[in-house]
């Protein structure tokens, strides 16, 4: 797509505003629709467009691939993490009841950060699988 | 209301399967398959399901007509669906029965928002009533994912790793697998 102003322009606006978007849908999960997952295809659907508008090299420069690599095994750790911390407080696995002094509060801070946890795995994974398939398409 | 988007929704839907069905360029229908998703999430908005919608146009519309795309430009010709003219019974037998089966299950399937259903009286009841209560999150989709369905949340996350992992491994970089043949030069 070389050369289409319109095209550049567009998504130089456009994807801080879809990752913006991904952060609020991150974030405020637990108040609105939302979550984890669709923050993590969110985000990832912006480094996509800008791959798409701008070519695979400049969307690499945005994100490695190696930190997307590693940020994709954080995010199942980061999960997994708060399950061995929920049991080393004396619960049951992934049971966040434990994790403050109030059962409410640590459900809030348990769930917010396994929502993170989803979020990055998920987004790293997606962006991770595009630039695996754009790498084997052959410059024309 | 509600009633005529739906209407509206399920007929542009049909006009979208046939459409791929009758086209022949390959690119036109991963287009149309993206423009199917974003149909399916407008019927999910509809059903008052907001966050499987934005999966569905997040995934379906976005990333998997990218992925189709961009595999589709990775090879050099085949964008042309050829078909012979010749029909083969078996396939539609089979696919007859499949559908056949998959109308007689709909049976089963409780009445969409039907108080007596057995999963609204017994667990989606107890979400419900105790969810806010026990968990904080005014949410009850994140409450019942995250914190009464870690578990499973957590297998699903795993899944998308080992998914990624298993592209990566399958049509990564192959830089570092050499096979060495007798006459010395490397294969790819």
């Amino acid at each position: 797509m070389g050369n289409d102003l319109i095209l550049r322009v567009v998504t130089k606006w456009l994807s801080p505003v879809i990752i913006l978007f991904a952060l609020y849908v991150q974030f405020h999960g637990d108040y609105s629709p939302g979550g984890g997952f669709q923050a993590g295809v969110i985000f990832s659907s912006a480094i996509l467009l800008y791959g798409l508008t701008y070519g695979l090299d400049a969307a690499l420069k945005v994100v490695p691939e190696t930190a997307l690599k590693v940020c994709a095994s954080i995010g199942v750790l980061l999960y997994t993490g708060v399950g061995v911390v929920s049991m080393l407080r004396g619960g049951n696995f992934l049971n966040y009841s434990v994790l403050l002094d109030s059962p409410i509060a640590g459900q809030h801070l348990g769930i917010i950060v396994i929502e993170l946890g989803v979020g990055i795995t998920v987004a790293s994974v997606m962006i991770l699988l595009f630039f695996t398939f754009a790498r084997r398409v052959t410059p024309e | 209301m509600s009633l005529l988007v739906n209407l509206v929704l399920l007929f542009f839907l049909l006009v979208m399967a046939l459409a791929v069905l009758k086209t022949k360029h390959l690119f036109a229908m991963a287009m149309l398959f993206g423009l199917y998703s974003l149909l399916v999430a407008g019927l999910f908005v509809v059903l008052d399901a907001p966050d499987v919608a934005f999966t569905e146009a997040a995934v379906g519309t976005g990333i998997s007509t990218v992925l189709m795309l961009v595999t589709l430009a990775s090879i050099r010709d085949g964008h042309e669906a050829t078909t012979h003219g010749k029909y083969r019974v078996a396939p539609l037998v089979i696919c007859i029965f499949m559908g056949g089966l998959l109308i007689f299950g709909t049976h089963d399937i409780a009445e969409l928002g039907d108080a007596n259903s057995a999963p609204n009286r017994e667990v989606a009841a107890r979400y419900i009533e105790k969810g806010q209560s026990e968990t904080g999150v005014p949410n009850l989709v994140t409450a019942v994912l995250a914190s009464y369905r870690g578990f499973d949340t957590l297998g699903e996350v795993t899944v998308v790793l080992t998914a990624g992992i298993g592209v990566l491994l399958l049509l990564g970089k192959r830089k570092k697998i050499h096979v060495k043949t007798s006459g010395g030069g490397n294969g790819k």
